[in-house]
């Protein structure tokens, strides 16, 4: 019963992130892209919730839905020339599609290759806590966890020097 | 835990569902009832009774780009406090410790724009 109210939610959600990939490619409004975006991006994160990867899926929302979004309106606000309504179809339909499906091929291979016959059991007791990711972090993993913190310093000093006028 | 978890979670999808469906079907009853007229002067944006000079759309300063990277950072910042506030009670001072430089590094990143006047607005 359970597993079919998932699968049921899981198809439903499919169907809405493959509506809002559609409207990214398909828009003509580059802001309106963005916010089909947003529509695909909140549909992984809901994912993430049915895989029990409850940490992941707010992430997700925060940094992805929150802020690359941000970034992406903020990077459309200042650059001058497609802004608005814009027709932004070229010659290169055919190409574009060609690396598409390729890339598709590739990644679903790949998946398809290392998980095959793997299952995620969702009524186990333990799903992925927040807790066992915050123990790890803060017990195993210091240094990388520093140095994601030097890492944001480098790309913020970076985007200072470029913004900077003088 | 699994199946609180799913329930849970049912109810936010649910509060979901009604917050949109009420704000989308209050705007959709509304459509039916109102009058539709309309004309240039109500498509035109309101710039308090000045008529609107240029497009909607125009380029912004580069610099308010850093207000979006700043936050971008600090965004991630916080990301990492939640799993930190978990474990804090157990780990105690060691946690502290590592929290305390994690910031004070993203402090740093704050320091150099403060100092390189990028944060003064214009």
């Amino acid at each position: 019963m359970a597993a079919l109210a998932q699968e049921i939610l899981f198809w439903a959600l499919a169907v809405m992130m493959g509506i809002a990939a559609i409207g990214v490619v398909t828009s003509r409004n580059v802001v309106h892209a963005a916010l089909y975006l947003v529509g695909t991006l909140m549909g992984a994160a809901a994912l993430y919730i049915l895989l029990l990867a409850e940490f992941v899926a707010w992430v997700q929302v925060l940094v992805y839905v929150g802020a690359i979004v941000v970034l992406m309106l903020f990077g459309l606000m200042l650059t001058r020339a497609p802004i608005g309504r814009a027709n932004f179809d070229n010659d290169q339909r055919l190409m574009s599609a060609l690396t598409a499906l390729a890339v598709f091929g590739v990644t679903s291979y790949i998946m398809v290759r290392a998980f095959e016959g793997q299952t995620i059991d969702l009524t186990r007791e333990t799903g992925t806590l927040t807790s066992s990711i915050g123990e790890v972090i803060f017990s195993t993993y210091v240094l990388p966890f520093e140095v994601v913190s030097v890492l944001l310093l480098a790309a913020l000093v970076g985007a200072v020097v470029i913004a900077r006028r003088d | 835990m699994a199946r609180s978890y799913f329930s849970q979670y049912l109810t936010i999808g649910l509060f979901l569902v009604v917050s949109v469906g009420l704000v989308m079907g209050t705007l959709q009853l509304a459509r039916l009832l109102r009058p539709n007229v309309p004309s240039y002067e109500k498509y035109t944006t309101y710039e308090s009774g000045i008529d609107p000079i240029g497009q909607g759309w125009a380029q912004t300063n580069v610099r308010y780009y850093i207000f979006a990277l700043l936050f971008v950072v600090f965004d991630v910042e916080a990301v990492f406090l939640f799993p930190w506030a978990i474990v804090f009670e157990r780990l105690g001072t060691q946690a502290l410790i590592e929290m305390v430089i994690f910031i004070a590094i993203l402090a740093l990143a704050l320091l150099y724009a403060v100092k390189k006047k990028v944060l003064d607005w214009l």
